[in-house]
């Protein structure tokens, strides 16, 4: 029989051990996906993956259209999303403080922040490829940057609510009038944590495949006309992966390798560039 | 300078102050026509399904894309359930994850184990798919399923979920893949809420004479519960949304089937396996049905989690 006392440093050790055992859990899968990649991909990595185009099926070849394509259709969603995004996060900010918009819009926001992708994905399918008729680089950027809005959103309003009221009130008593406050002290202030904020951004979109399924679809070939199919990365995994081809399941791998890592850099980056706790969801 | 050159200039500035808040606010009100926008369109996109099967959509689990019958109650049953499996799995393995971030783990190890759980945040979905069909799949099949198998599958009442073959993929793995894509979403919140918690209240429990798990249990989460509560309903949300690691791993089968080691499909694999190859407006627009109710689920499954997670920060306003 166990002393009351006894009892509750059982329970304490058992409870915190499990708690420990959850943290290695988590660090496992982790772990194990992270190995699979370099196992599976390290290998079929060479210089003809980053110079050649995606083959036909049992022929080698490279990942080069896929490549440019996702980097294409990434930068232009982060130059569309991006001003959108710090202009409406400075609203929130800096005038969100009477009226029924601020609140309302940080609502959506954080509810589109999370929001299933591949309805964005079909959105963009009825009211853009739809109406032109096939599916194009152009849907597929637009769909990217209605992912990039909210968290532009969202990062620029945390951070210009970190910058210090004094230092607005000191460019104010000095007679600068509100947009030179906001444009040469707040946001200039408050850069670094928004730069983080894109590059989550960036590190988000450059992995979704879901809204490109329905808008940029694929392509086998180069193609830099944004108005034509384009291939980009993840989708060519999908394909590939799901193919019963050897050689193109090999390239998805090494595709699912460069893909990961630039992913994961981009997300080291951001946490370097700004010291502060980040949000993830 | 002068009266009226001083009055040209304030006009100036007031102008470009009037400019620059109205474009601040139009791109605000942006966010607004956004989501009405996303409504609309897929309200519009499904209305040949809505007026060819009304209710019925809802209810019936008929998937036909010859005779054109089509029915949601398979793919929203394989949603729900997949959920389901991956908060029963997450939400303890959360907590203690959050739990040993907060309270046991030395201060320097804090900050990287916290970024390497944020990276598995990171991880695209896709690959947690390949990942899982070409190698958690198998070892599950060979190792794990037949246990489950022998061991479950002749009990009384939980039996039939664990009955049938080994098949590696179905609606037991996509749950658990699922589930280790939303720790880190719900073990960063509870973590963000747990620090919160006032040292005070936490220091006179401990001077009180309670261990560690004692001050979690009885003092933080009942502190904190509508934050935890908000952390999970931010999982559940993104565990119904989520598209390529479920299409991966479901098995895509439009049947309904009482056991988890059966293949069997979700909205979200439904709408990425079928919607380029669907064929008539009366498919297309059972497919963009489908993706309307996924995203009123989700919308109001995060703005639950939302409206939580603002009561713990009001509470904590008026209480600090």
């Amino acid at each position: 029989m166990l002393t009351l006392y006894a009892r509750r440093r059982l329970i304490n050790a058992i409870g915190l051990g499990i708690s420990a055992l959850a943290m290695l859990f988590g660090l496992l899968w982790l772990g194990w996906i992270l190995w699979t990649l370099l196992a599976n991909g390290l290998p079929q990595l060479s210089m003809a993956v980053l110079t050649q185009m995606t083959p036909p099926p049992n022929s080698a070849g490279g990942l080069l259209n896929a490549i440019a394509g996702s980097l294409m259709m990434t930068f232009l969603a982060a130059l569309i999303g991006t001003p959108i995004g710090i202009l409406a996060g400075t609203y929130l900010a800096e005038f969100g403080q009477r009226g029924w918009l601020a609140p309302t819009t940080r609502f959506i926001n954080d509810v589109l922040l999370s929001a299933p992708s591949i309805v964005i994905g079909l959105f963009i399918y009825e009211m853009y490829v739809i109406k032109i008729g096939h599916f194009s680089g152009w849907a597929g950027a637009l769909a990217l940057s209605i992912l990039v809005i909210p968290i532009v959103i969202r990062t620029t309003e945390n951070m210009l609510r970190l910058v210090p009221n004094t230092l607005r009130e000191a460019a104010a008593a000095l007679g600068a009038p509100q947009w030179k406050v906001i444009n040469l002290v707040t946001l200039r202030a408050a850069r670094a944590g928004i730069i983080t904020g894109v590059l989550l951004a960036v590190a988000r979109i450059s992995g979704e495949t879901a809204p490109l399924l329905f808008t940029s679809l694929n392509n086998q070939f180069w193609s830099s006309d944004l108005n034509q199919p384009m291939a980009n990365l993840p989708v060519v995994i999908f394909q590939f992966a799901m193919s019963p081809y050897q050689d193109w399941q090999s390239l998805a791998w090494a595709g699912a390798l460069l893909i990961t890592f630039s992913v994961l850099s981009l997300n080291i980056m951001a946490r370097v560039l700004f010291r502060q706790k980040s949000t993830t969801y | 300078m002068p009266t009226f050159l001083r009055e040209v200039h304030m006009k100036r500035h007031n102008l470009l102050d009037i400019v620059f808040r109205n474009i601040t606010r139009l791109s605000a009100f942006t966010v607004l026509v956004l989501l009405v926008a996303i409504m609309v369109s897929l309200i519009i996109g499904s209305l040949p399904s809505i007026k060819a099967f009304g209710f019925r959509f809802l209810t019936s689990a008929e998937w036909n894309p010859v005779t054109e019958e089509f029915g949601a109650l398979v793919p929203i049953v394989g949603t729900l359930v997949t959920s389901a499996i991956a908060l029963l799995i997450s939400i303890p393995v959360s907590f203690g994850i959050a739990l040993f971030l907060t309270e046991l783990s030395p201060r320097w190890l804090r900050r990287p184990l916290g970024i390497a759980i944020e990276l598995l945040a990171g991880i695209p979905s896709i690959i947690y798919g390949m990942w899982g069909l070409f190698v958690f799949a198998p070892l599950f099949a060979e190792y794990v399923q037949p246990w489950l198998i022998e061991k479950l599958g002749p009990l009384p009442i939980f039996g039939p979920l664990f009955q049938g073959i080994p098949m590696g993929i179905g609606v037991l793995t996509a749950g658990i893949i699922l589930a280790v894509m939303v720790i880190p979403f719900i073990a960063s919140v509870m973590r963000d809420v747990f620090e919160v918690v006032p040292t005070l209240l936490k220091e006179s429990a401990y001077g009180l004479g309670a261990t560690t798990w004692e001050v979690m249990w009885h003092i933080v989460l009942p502190y904190t519960k509508i934050g935890v509560a908000g952390g999970i309903m931010l999982g559940l949300g993104r565990a119904l949304g989520e598209t390529m690691a479920v299409t991966f791993v479901i098995g895509n089968a439009h049947e309904l089937s009482a056991s988890l080691l059966m293949p069997g499909n979700s909205i979200s694999s439904a709408l990425a396996n079928e919607f380029n190859e669907a064929v008539g407006k009366l498919y297309t627009s059972a497919l963009i049905e489908l993706g309307l109710i996924l995203f009123l689920i989700t919308f109001i499954v995060l703005s639950l989690a939302r409206y939580m997670l603002y009561m713990l920060t009001k509470r904590e306003g008026s209480t600090t």
